[in-house]
């Protein structure tokens, strides 16, 4: 470690405020924090010690969380390839795996060399440190996109998301719809011939096979969805890299409610709101869609992933804690109620979710509320005895 | 039967160090009175350097407040007035003569005085300067009368002093101060006890006992007053401390200033945590002289969660009853982010002492590192979990970021302090500084005169 404390103290005067490399001041502090926790101490008054955990490694947490999802989303991009060439036997796991990698792994890098660049530039110009939040912005990403996506899509799309998700309302912290929901949002109406969420999710380049998402195919009107309940928990099924597999999301979910990073308010009232729209679906049972069990829902598209990761970022979600429940509720809800209500839109999380960010503050606001209106009423009461 | 009030959020934390309860003596010759240690004073001096003053000598009185006199604790010479930036006057140095010749108030007894008498008497002694009022955590206005006084029996803080050492003996003087300030004021008096309060404290007469229960910060004024009855906007409410009430009694007792004091030494890097008795304002040298480890270290007049840093040779703070030490946290700590980090404090379950936290009773190890960058405010819901207060604390901080002055008060400014943010400052993962956050919004709020 002793050369690297070297080489950040020898160019720590360079990038000092009027040096020629001061616009790298950010990101010489990113890096050199990124190596070592700083020696900086508490200030003369107030709290002499910190708990010991900072928003890196809260952070890092939250990736960790991602990586079974991840790991099996590219295991299952090239599964998906490899069953859809119909004549050609299923090869080795890592074969399958390794053909997930090599096409996952581009879309990775452009989403955080893209996104990085604009967050550390954002840093520099506010004069602030960097923060870490992007970096799982930038992995969830392309684990929301299809496969399918083309890297410059992507790349456009991150810029959208970081920018007007993010950096116009004044960065980490200030942002009130989820920056990866609103780029994949934007592929979703910018390019609908790529994303329109029911086809071509499968990766297959020379024989340009598209499959149905199993989501697809209930909209088109499907009494079942073709994949066995077994191959949806397990996640052998046509859709974004990220969300097929329900165990891989559960152990995410798993590492996040154990360490306290992630709400579990949210998940678990996102789960009710889906189980009773769900249900209620199910009592009318106007049609096919409407009769499927409720909890298919679950299994199917970008349910789970968006309750366990997308929901729970806590910056969009609703801060209080009874705001939260009826947060989490409503995004289950919504979701249901778009897949199988709306003709259009096939994938109904993706939208409750950016639907419930826009909504999150005004419910903050009702919850606080309360809290407000008892006091004034105090006051009110005190005055009048007086 | 006092009645009991339960406290149901709140972390306590503890540390290594508790000061045993043995009371050694402490003297010294040098001495300082600290104006910046009360919020809200400038001082107009009424001494010059070389001028000799008694114990209970006017120094200098309050601007803003100008009955209201800060008096010397000993008697001897004003040697030097430090000041620092924009002249404002840091610390008024006494070097003591060892005469302890007092100023005579004259000994009285309560029931041969008017309020207003009383009043006057404390004004002039000094003593006045020991009551502080909520909100704002400043010296109450002259004149004025508060809706309810708290007299804080226990302190919740980690490693605090224990308040029943501190007032051994002084059960008498307590109670005649329970009766200046009930005939002063003629508003209730409220005494806040926790189940190991002795019976000294808890045997006072003319004061409604209230028994509190729970973790810290249960001692704190704010989570009492908020039980007892919630501050409103214009509300104005009173505090002082078992010590304060009995340095008052001693006033009418003796007719002198009380300027003696129990200070705990406490903290991981003594060696020897105890108990000094010692005057007010004493420097604090020759309590860490041979006392301390030859680690880098913090020295702090107070708490750990509140305290102001003071050098080796620093002065006693003003109503600070306890010093602590701790390790000085310069250190950088490669990758320290991703380490396990076993037997670092965290109520956070990314590490493994996360997950007792809240009911472990084994002692930790602190240092003064901060243990990461400053950040925006990114998670949610942590705050909640210690402020056992009917506010959103995180809502709260917000407003006085922005200045909001309707927000700030309607979300409650007026029933806390910044002390009450303590352990949210602590625990924060964005590591901001909420206490001066939100001490720069009740600093706003005063200013505006509300």
């Amino acid at each position: 470690m002793n050369f690297v404390e070297k080489f950040f103290e020898q160019t720590r005067p360079k990038v000092a405020k009027g040096q020629k490399l001061h616009w790298l001041a950010s990101t010489f502090e990113a890096f050199e924090s990124f190596s070592f926790v700083s020696n900086k101490t508490a200030k003369a008054k107030g709290a002499h010690f910190r708990d010991a955990i900072d928003s890196k490694r809260a952070i890092i947490v939250v990736v960790i969380a991602l990586i079974p999802a991840l790991l099996f989303g590219m295991y299952n991009v090239g599964w998906q390839h490899f069953h859809s060439l119909k004549d050609v036997a299923m090869p080795g796991f890592w074969t399958i795996f390794w053909y997930g990698f090599l096409r996952v792994l581009p879309m990775i890098i452009v989403s955080y060399v893209v996104g990085l660049f604009i967050e550390f530039m954002f840093a520099q110009i506010r004069n602030e440190e960097v923060n870490e939040g992007y970096l799982v912005t930038g992995l969830l990403i392309p684990m929301i996109c299809p496969p399918t996506t083309p890297l410059w899509q992507l790349g456009l799309a991150v810029v959208f998301g970081t920018l007007i998700g993010k950096e116009v309302f004044g960065g980490t912290g200030m942002n009130f719809m989820n920056p990866a929901l609103v780029a994949r949002a934007f592929l979703f109406f910018a390019y609908p011939s790529h994303m329109s969420g029911d086809m071509v999710w499968i990766y297959d380049m020379p024989e340009g096979v598209t499959g149905p998402t199993p989501l697809g195919e209930m909209l088109a009107g499907a009494a079942m969805p073709a994949a066995s309940v077994c191959d949806m928990i397990c996640g052998f099924i046509p859709g974004s890299v990220g969300e097929t597999s329900l165990i891989a999301i559960l152990l995410g979910a798993f590492i996040l409610l154990v360490t306290g990073i992630a709400s579990w308010r949210i998940m678990l009232s996102i789960f009710c709101g889906g189980a009773l729209m769900g249900i209620i679906f199910n009592l009318i049972g106007a049609n096919d869609y409407m009769n499927m069990p409720f909890y298919y829902h679950f299994l199917l598209g970008g349910f789970a992933f968006g309750a366990v990761f997308m929901a729970t970022d806590p910056v969009t979600a609703a801060h209080t804690n009874c705001g939260k429940y009826i947060y989490g509720f409503l995004i289950g809800i919504m979701a249901v109620l778009i897949r199988v209500v709306n003709p259009a839109y096939p994938e109904g999380m993706m939208l409750a979710i950016l639907l419930m960010n826009v909504f999150a503050p005004l419910i903050d606001y009702y919850v606080v509320d309360a809290n407000v209106r008892r006091r004034k009423k105090r006051l009110v009461a005190a005055t009048n005895n007086k | 039967m006092s009645k009991v009030i339960k406290i149901p959020k709140g972390l306590d934390i503890h540390l290594f160090g508790e000061a045993k309860k043995e009371i050694k003596s402490l003297s010294d010759v040098s001495f300082a009175l600290k104006p910046l240690d009360v919020i809200g004073v400038t001082p107009k001096l009424l001494v010059d350097v070389g001028d000799k003053v008694q114990v209970g000598s006017p120094v200098f009185y309050v601007k803003q407040n100008p009955k209201v006199k800060f008096v010397s604790p000993v008697s001897g010479q004003i040697v030097e007035v430090k000041r620092g930036a924009k002249r404002v006057i840091e610390e008024i140095r006494i070097t003591a003569d060892g005469l302890d010749s007092a100023v005579d108030f004259g000994k009285q007894s309560i029931a041969e005085l008017s309020g207003e008498q009383i009043r006057e008497k404390m004004w002039e002694s000094g003593t006045w300067a020991l009551l502080r009022q909520r909100p704002y955590d400043i010296i109450p206005d002259a004149d004025a009368t508060p809706e309810y006084i708290i007299i804080k029996g226990f302190d919740s803080a980690p490693l605090a002093a224990d308040y029943d050492l501190l007032v051994k003996g002084q059960k008498a003087a307590m109670q005649v101060g329970i009766d200046a300030l009930k005939k002063m004021t003629s508003k209730p008096l409220y005494l806040s006890i926790n189940k190991n309060t002795g019976e000294e404290i808890k045997g006072l007469q003319n004061v409604e006992v209230l028994t509190f229960e729970g973790k810290h910060p249960y001692g704190n004024v704010s989570v009492q007053s908020q039980r007892i009855k919630p501050i409103n906007k214009g509300m104005r409410i009173w505090y002082l401390t078992v010590m304060d009430l009995a340095a008052i009694g001693r006033l009418f007792l003796d007719g002198k200033y009380y300027a003696k004091t129990i200070v705990a030494l406490t903290g991981e890097e003594v060696k020897n945590p105890c108990y000094f008795e010692t005057t007010k304002g004493i420097n604090l040298r020759k309590m860490f002289e041979g006392n301390v480890s030859d680690k880098h270290l913090r020295y702090i007049s107070g708490n750990v969660l509140t305290g102001t840093r003071v050098e080796s040779d620093g002065y006693l703070g003003y109503y600070d009853t306890q010093v602590t030490v701790i390790e000085e946290g310069d250190y950088k700590e490669g990758l320290g982010w991703m380490m396990p980090g076993f037997k670092k404090f965290s109520i956070s379950k990314t590490f493994l002492k996360g997950f007792t936290a809240f009911c472990s009773k084994k002692p930790v190890h602190i240092d003064s590192n901060i243990h990461g960058g400053q950040r925006a405010y990114i998670f949610t819901g942590d705050f909640e979990k210690v402020v056992p207060l009917d506010i959103y604390p995180m809502q709260l901080v917000k407003a006085c970021l922005t200045k909001d002055i309707d927000r700030m008060e309607e979300l409650g400014i007026y029933e806390v302090d910044a002390e009450d943010f303590a352990l949210c400052e602590v625990i924060d993962v964005s590591k901001t500084d909420v206490q001066a956050i939100v001490r720069s919004g009740l600093e706003l709020m005063r200013e505006q005169g509300l």
